[in-house]
């Protein structure tokens, strides 16, 4: 299963870096034969690893809806959050303006992904950082400016959470 | 069409000034983090974008190489947005194992905290 997976994706991968490069469609005929040999050794290596370290695929994330949503999600909120986030950082830049602190918000997200997602979209948008998650998918945040000492979700993450829990749950 | 490329690589270049002044101005690692995370990130993708227009107007005057150029940058561009903020991640947490404090902090509920 996971072997069938990384073929078909880093046969995708290929021809998105080799595009242009003939007159078969936009491939030339080497091209597509050195895709596929490649993806099957590539594929045959790296699911070995995935094996060894005990990574199972997870067949939910083959439907197309959950990939759609996710690039809704990147180029939809989290632009525009990431578009605050500088204009708040030239803004603390310009002005010397900092209060920093670490605080504890709880994620309330089950899966390992939708919590990694979660604290990279926190780490792009205004103020934050996350520094550490724990056992129970608590994350910490370094926040430049707190105004709050006990901050919920809602403070730091906007509606990501919703987001996050159609993409990866 | 050039313009907005133009507009771009301008725009791209103001965020990550902002970024080198961070650096320059915040007193310890974590908050120089935010400026060299969230600044460069967003002067990068704009910069990208320039590109990604010079490609495309070069495909559209014959050039089969533009779209090339514009599919690489776009790859480049969407693996940047996934490794800057865990690469960020993994400094700032090896900091705080390390035993940097952060300067100046009203509150710090990771302190003690067993993980």
């Amino acid at each position: 299963m996971s072997f069938k997976i990384t073929v078909v994706f880093s046969f995708l991968f290929y021809l998105a870096l080799s595009a242009g490069s003939g007159n078969l469609g936009l491939w030339s005929g080497e091209e597509l034969v050195f895709a596929l040999l490649f993806a099957v050794i590539s594929a045959a290596l790296v699911s070995r690893i995935f094996n060894a370290v005990g990574l199972k695929p997870n067949k939910s994330f083959l439907s197309p809806k959950r990939w759609v949503l996710l690039i809704a999600y990147v180029a939809g909120p989290l632009f525009v959050e990431m578009a605050k986030a500088n204009l708040d950082v030239a803004y603390r830049v310009l002005t010397g303006k900092i209060k920093p602190g670490i605080v504890k918000i709880p994620s309330g997200l089950k899966t390992n992904f939708g919590t990694t997602l979660l604290a990279n979209s926190i780490t792009l948008t205004p103020g934050t950082l996350t520094v550490d998650v724990d056992d129970k998918k608590n994350l910490y945040v370094h926040w430049i400016y707190v105004k709050k000492k006990e901050p919920d979700c809602g403070d730091i993450c906007s509606n990501f959470p919703d987001w996050i829990r159609r993409i990866a749950e | 069409m050039i313009e907005l490329a133009y507009l771009s690589l301008a725009i791209g270049l103001i965020f990550q000034t902002f970024g080198v002044v961070a650096l320059h101005r915040f007193p310890d690692v974590y908050t120089r983090l935010h400026g060299a995370t969230k600044c460069t990130t967003f002067g990068s993708i704009f910069i990208y974008l320039a590109v990604i227009i010079i490609g495309a107007i070069q495909f559209f005057e014959g050039n089969t190489q533009g779209m090339q150029l514009s599919l690489h940058t776009l790859l480049v561009m969407l693996l940047l947005l996934l490794t800057n903020p865990t690469g960020a991640h993994a400094i700032a947490r090896a900091a705080y194992r390390s035993g940097i404090k952060p300067a100046l902090a009203v509150v710090d509920k990771l302190k003690g905290v067993r993980i």
